[in-house]
């Protein structure tokens, strides 16, 4: 077994338990804000750890370049997704876990008209 | 395929042990797609199931040994994003009504 092979292995077996216990977490946390935690953080670092092993298998330059313009695309457009995601969803008014205890933008934001931004809003 | 000839090395091992573990992450994921129990919940689940996707072109980029399926990766990234992203603005306009 030589070292590549064995850093690779390592690196898929770890992938594949983050990706795991996200999927778990999406099925187990009580709310969708709680999901969205699960499934953006530990997915993608579990994606992130797969694509690392395709870059130490194949060892070569423009694979490693590719595997990491998609690890770093994954990096950039999860958060971004997410975001926008729970923003919609605090307007849709979908319900908390019952044992949250603070809600931050409560009576900051007009449900009806989304686009005016509460207090803090620039002037129209 | 040179990966998979018995007897089966550490590299081949792991590569079918994490093919198995997202086959079940995907499976575990579909089920929150299935109960919801709001639209935003399911489009958390698919989001998820993209990001599932592209780990496992990865791994069958590894197992054929053949690296041209990492394009199809970035293509999915893509997609799956875009998908996200319309799914968000869609809850916005009608107001998370689920069906």
């Amino acid at each position: 077994m030589s070292a590549t092979e064995f850093v690779a292995g390592v690196l898929l077996l770890t992938g594949a338990a983050f990706v795991l216990v996200s999927a778990i977490g999406v099925v187990r946390f009580p709310d969708v804000y709680m999901r969205m935690h699960a499934a953006t953080k530990a997915g993608t670092l579990g994606a992130g750890l797969v694509l690392g092993a395709a870059s130490v298998v194949f060892g070569d330059l423009g694979i490693t370049v590719r595997s990491f313009v998609v690890f770093f695309f994954l990096l950039l457009t999860a958060p971004v997704a997410a975001h926008v995601l729970g923003r919609a969803a605090y307007y849709a008014g979908v319900p908390r876990w019952e044992r949250t205890r603070l809600d931050e933008l409560e009576g900051r934001y007009d449900r009806a008209h989304p686009e005016s931004e509460g207090p803090g809003a620039p002037p129209a | 395929m040179i990966l998979f000839e018995p007897p089966l090395g550490f590299l081949a091992i792991a590569t079918l042990v994490t093919m198995l573990t997202v086959a079940v992450a995907i499976l575990v994921a579909a089920l929150r797609v299935v109960r919801g129990p709001s639209l935003p919940d399911r489009v958390v689940a698919l989001d998820l199931i993209g990001l599932l996707a592209v780990s496992v072109i990865s791994v069958v980029a590894i197992a054929s040994q053949q690296p041209v399926f990492l394009d199809a990766a970035i293509a999915l990234a893509l997609i799956a994003f875009l998908g996200t992203v319309a799914f968000a603005r869609f809850i916005e306009w009608q107001g998370g009504r689920d069906g």
